[in-house]
């Protein structure tokens, strides 16, 4: 495949594996270890695991799975908050597929619509849109959720959807934004992080000003990163050699895709649909400020939770569950008490078991270690 | 054959509405003109044409071609009944034709039972059972005997068939997925996926136009020159549902082996990677209806790569991997980026990603 293949090549792959080897040889002695490097989007997890990246890395880097995969961290109170919407009668209630077995307290979606609610799965906000032109007598639901990456389609979405007076159409808005999150991991005391995989889809659309304040004021290094093993590899690469030389800078490996300064449309298309939430909760990370955006007044009668009253009831994570830990970094997802026992890809407790992109499941499915056993 | 002892003169019935009804269900003459012009008129052969309650074989006539009776059931509810490469009774043939050649056995007899949704046009049903006619007639197989219901609107999707089949294995011959041995060869018998893409892609909620066709076909043939080819032949699956990603873990539980497949030497079409990466889907575990994945003998590699490779549904056979004595039950790969990672059973259903 055009574009694809030439992001897999294996000459080039153990090209840069033996220029980080030298890098680590050259950047270790003195240094704490292993040196801890932060993917923050799940895309990227997903890519290490997939292409077995982390068996080819020197044992001194150890990389941390980070909170960047929206649906991991989802609070159970929200799905909940899902679950009570498509049970409504007359709604339809539209989802991306990944989100279909998140567990709530009550349940997944994908329970709800074995118990008859009308949940589907859709693959764009402009198909539910699509649904709501074609069923006006149902109210169609569309579960927004997503970083800043899928920001700008549902606010487009929800544009459109007034332009042409559709009515019957709402959003369930779960969208979170990227930047405060990263700021809470690094006041989290119980972290060493020494540098970042920045979101390379999540920069696609903000550019790359936003992360300023991680090299300024927390002296960490942050290469924004596609999502190809070559892209990973090199911007591992780059990372380190900042670390050589004793660096922290914002740079770009997916200039190819991700522009510094973001994609102005989108940008714009967000500021007028949204506005932050005062704080907004998260599985595992608990209640963060301004990590999520809601509706404008303007855009209310869109709003899923203005047009539903919602429960949205705090429930509290799971006691057992120990992805808040695994989030930061503090223990690897094998560490957990429940990992691979009370907490499978087939019955999740956490939600970082339940989507591909979660460093449980990816662990579990990819990785192999189970509980007790590791596998190289 | 010696299975009808005499056959009732009958005028066949027809069908003259546009659609089904529940009346064509009700067990009276509707019903009757239904199977007649639809099913019977399709599927003609001696031991259907009696319509007794039930098909009649001769037990000398199965017990000379092997010394076991292989029986197997399937049902099939894919959405939509028509896609491209096949239909739902192209499909309900090959799939219960191929669980039986791949346990080596020679498929005989299916039955076909249906379950019809009111309200499905005729000439649907029509087009289905001939496909199912001219499949069987391919696989050198007769539909014998089956079963017609009709539900309410809502109590299934359109159209759901059940077929069961009955095959005859020979003498001296048995395949097992617990019979992989360390040295054992990992075989295909061309490009994986195509049947899953395309249904994915023909049910056109991904807005994905791709040319992509079902690789649906009986492989009775093909298992047949693969026993000849390569006689230490230690089994054969089909690589349906889970696709051979799941073939394998199955294969590698039961013969306690481990089992490692090379990335690069796994035959995808570039379309099936296309629509994979699009939609975060991994074509190991899309669903096949044409594929067998084998395992052989190392001595037996080429033959049996040469027996596929002549057949016309094997042309793009090749190895994929090897049985090694590893962590037991344990599926590897090496992946095209130098990298191995961990080929387990699929979890549920392969969800897409958002991103």
């Amino acid at each position: 495949m055009k574009y694809v293949d030439e992001f897999r090549n294996r000459d080039k792959a153990g090209a840069l594996v033996r220029e980080i080897e030298s890098l680590v040889a050259a950047i270790a002695p003195g240094r704490r270890q292993p040196i801890h490097l932060m993917e923050v989007c799940g895309g990227h997890t997903h890519s290490i695991f997939r292409y077995g990246i982390e068996g080819l890395l020197p044992e001194q880097i150890e990389l941390v799975h980070g909170p960047g995969c929206p649906v991991c961290v989802l609070p159970m109170g929200r799905v909940d908050d899902c679950v009570s919407i498509a049970e409504r009668p007359g709604v339809i209630f539209n989802t991306f597929g990944d989100a279909m077995r998140v567990p709530g307290s009550r349940g997944s979606l994908s329970q709800a619509k074995a118990n008859g609610a009308d949940v589907r799965m859709v693959y764009s906000p402009l198909d539910a849109l699509a649904l709501a032109r074609k069923h006006p007598d149902r109210e169609v639901v569309f579960f927004a959720i997503g970083f800043e990456t899928t920001m700008p389609s549902t606010a487009l979405t929800i544009l459109q959807a007034e332009s042409e007076g559709v009515t019957n159409f709402s959003v369930f808005c779960n969208h979170i934004t990227i930047v405060p999150t990263i700021k809470a991991i690094l006041d989290s005391p119980d972290l060493h992080i020494d540098g970042f995989l920045g979101p390379g889809h999540v920069s696609m659309v903000i550019g790359t000003a936003p992360y300023a304040f991680i090299a300024r004021y927390y002296r960490r290094p942050m290469v924004v990163a596609g999502f190809e093993p070559l892209d990973v590899l090199q911007s591992i690469w780059m990372v380190l050699k900042q670390i050589r030389d004793g660096r922290a800078d914002i740079e770009n490996q997916y200039g190819r895709v991700a522009p510094e300064a973001g994609n102005g449309p989108a940008l714009d298309a967000i500021a007028r649909v949204y506005e932050l939430r005062p704080f907004f909760e998260w599985r595992g990370l608990g209640s963060i400020d301004h990590s999520g955006v809601r509706l404008r007044d303007a855009y209310a009668r869109f709003d899923a939770e203005r047009r539903f009253a919602v429960p949205n009831v705090r429930i509290a994570d799971p006691m057992s569950c120990q992805c808040g830990e695994v989030l930061k970094g503090a223990i690897k997802p094998w560490q957990c008490r429940v990992f691979g026992s009370a907490c499978t890809p087939e019955t999740p407790l956490g939600a970082l078991m339940v989507s591909s992109e979660g460093a449980c499941s990816a662990y579990y499915q990819y990785g192999g270690i189970r509980k007790g056993v590791q596998v190289a | 054959m010696n299975v009808a002892p005499f056959i009732r003169p009958r005028t066949p019935g027809r069908v003259h509405a546009p659609t089904v009804t529940l009346a064509h269900g009700g067990g009276g003459r509707a019903m009757k003109d239904l199977i007649d012009d639809v099913f019977v008129e399709a599927f003609d052969n001696a031991a259907l044409a009696p319509l007794e309650d039930q098909a009649r074989f001769d037990l000398a006539m199965l017990t000379a071609r092997g010394d076991r009776l292989a029986f197997t059931t399937d049902s099939f509810v894919v959405d939509p009944l028509v896609f491209p490469g096949g239909d739902i009774g192209k499909l309900a043939v090959c799939g219960t034709v191929n669980d039986l050649a791949v346990g080596g056995a020679v498929p005989l007899y299916l039955s076909c039972a249906v379950i019809i949704e009111e309200g499905v046009a005729i000439d649907l049903l029509r087009r289905i059972a001939r496909s199912m006619a001219h499949t069987a007639r391919e696989a050198g197989v007769e539909i014998v005997t089956g079963d017609t219901k009709v539900v309410h609107k809502g109590a299934c999707d359109k159209l759901f068939i059940t077929t069961t089949g009955v095959g005859v294995i020979r003498k001296g011959l048995s395949l097992g997925a617990h019979t992989a041995r360390a040295g054992d060869v990992v075989l295909v018998n061309g490009l994986l996926g195509d049947h899953g893409a395309a249904i994915l892609g023909a049910r056109g909620d991904m807005a994905l136009e791709t040319p992509i066709e079902s690789d649906c076909a009986p492989l009775h043939g093909l298992a047949e020159a693969l026993l000849k080819a390569a006689p230490g032949l230690r089994l054969m699956r089909d690589a349906t549902r889970g696709g051979v990603a799941t073939v394998l873990n199955e294969v590698a539980a039961a013969s306690r082996v481990a089992i490692e497949i090379d990335e690069a030497s796994t035959p995808i079409r570039e379309e099936v990677k296309g629509f994979c990466e699009i939609l975060g889907l991994d074509p190991l575990y899309l669903a096949n209806e044409g594929k067998i994945v084998a395992v052989v003998p190392s001595d037996e590699r080429e033959a049996a790569l040469a027996a596929m490779r002549a057949h016309p549904l094997g042309a793009a056979a090749c190895a994929i991997g090897r049985v090694s004595g590893g962590e037991a039950g344990r599926v590897t790969m090496q992946t095209v980026f130098g990298g191995r990672r961990i080929v387990d059973m699929l979890v549920g259903e392969q969800l897409p990603r958002i991103c």
